[in-house]
């Protein structure tokens, strides 16, 4: 630790990490307490200063790209703008992997199970115009637009999925990111998925297993409704299946 | 790992259509045995208040018309919406799912739909 850091310190702080795999086990740190500290900046401190095998994941520190996403003290959180003042528990932080997925070292895990389901939610945009077409003209004000508005922002860090109880009990089940991924195309006016899309959100791991108990939408870090969105899907699914258009 | 059981390919039409009746059905018969549990508690506060005897009751079950086809809905949404529910609890808890389950579940609401109506009608007849 530099003068200039030491300096700034405010005592330390107790932080219990995860170490190794699945079968790992927390690790205690004493990090140096700061004003304005994230959680990240805990973890960095830990890597940078302590032990540098410590193995996680960052990239924009300003909340964009979704990535420095773990579970702090039981809850699933974006590290990089989760102040420590604000989830402190007990004096104390416990920093663990996000939980739902497998755990490939210390504070990482392996997002492939996350995105294959927004693959097989089909959240792919599947163009209807080419090239040589004009512009589609979408009303900033139109219901469909609006409706994207409220779900567009999602930056996949995975919090939703981690902190959802029905991905816990149902591997297969899509999960809250995916869904409000497909709600986002639905109504997107240039989308040509149609039908595909909602028999790929309607399988028996798809939006009715969702129990609407919002935990997702509770724990987004960016304050969408993963809920909503899955309800809008629901909607869709049932009433295409008693028009037999599904 | 994942992409055998979540790929649309994998998963017939058949089986999509089926997973979205289910819930078709599950929100439709909550949304009737919503209104039957309540006009029913209301009748058994007035069967209450009114001191009813059980004879005045099956009495009153046998004159009509309306109360042997309330209760014959209300048995009807149960059978539909329990087993059902029974079904995600089995899937989600305990892992259990596919044929066998679906089968033990439609005897299970047929049972219940059997006691439902043998006891609707042992009041009406």
């Amino acid at each position: 630790m530099t003068e200039r850091e030491r300096a700034g310190a405010r005592g330390t702080l107790p932080v219990r990490i995860w170490r190794g795999g699945a079968d790992g086990a927390f690790q205690q740190f004493d990090v140096p307490r700061r004003a304005s500290q994230t959680v990240l900046d805990v973890v960095v401190h830990v890597q940078r200063h302590v032990d540098p095998s410590l193995a996680y994941r960052y990239a924009c520190r300003v909340g964009m790209c979704g990535s420095c996403a773990m579970t702090v003290n039981g809850k699933a959180r974006w590290t990089c703008r989760t102040h420590v003042d604000a989830v402190v528990a007990g004096g104390m932080l416990e920093i663990a992997p996000l939980s739902h997925l497998p755990i490939v070292r210390d504070l990482v895990v392996d997002m492939a199970p996350f995105f294959d389901k927004w693959a097989a939610a089909k959240g792919q945009f599947t163009p209807t115009a080419t090239r040589r077409d004009p512009f589609a003209k979408v009303a900033p004000a139109s219901p469909a637009r609006r409706a994207i508005d409220a779900t567009i922002e999602c930056i996949g860090c995975g919090v939703c999925y981690a902190s959802c109880d029905v991905v816990g009990w149902k591997p297969d089940y899509l999960g809250p990111a995916a869904l409000n991924r497909a709600w986002t195309l639905v109504n997107d006016v240039r989308d040509g998925a149609g039908v595909t899309r909602l028999r790929a959100i309607a399988t028996d791991g798809g939006c009715q297993c969702c129990h609407t108990q919002q935990s997702c939408t509770r724990s987004c870090p960016k304050h969408l409704s993963p809920t909503a969105s899955i309800a809008g899907l629901k909607r869709l699914v049932a009433h295409a299946a008693m028009k037999g258009t599904l | 790992m994942i992409d055998a059981t979540l790929a649309v390919r994998d998963e017939s039409l058949r089986a999509v259509r089926y997973a979205v009746w289910r819930f078709v059905l599950q929100r439709g018969s909550a949304a009737v045995l919503a209104l039957c549990v309540v006009v029913h508690l209301a009748t058994m506060i007035y069967a209450v208040r009114h001191a009813l005897t059980a004879g005045a009751i099956v009495a009153r079950m046998q004159a009509s018309v309306a109360w042997p086809a309330f209760y014959t809905l209300f048995v009807v949404a149960v059978a539909i919406h329990a087993p059902l529910g029974l079904r995600t609890i089995v899937d989600e808890w305990l892992g259990l799912r596919g044929p066998v389950v679906d089968v033990l579940l439609a005897c299970a609401a047929l049972v219940l739909l059997g006691g439902g109506l043998y006891a609707v009608a042992s009041l009406t007849a």
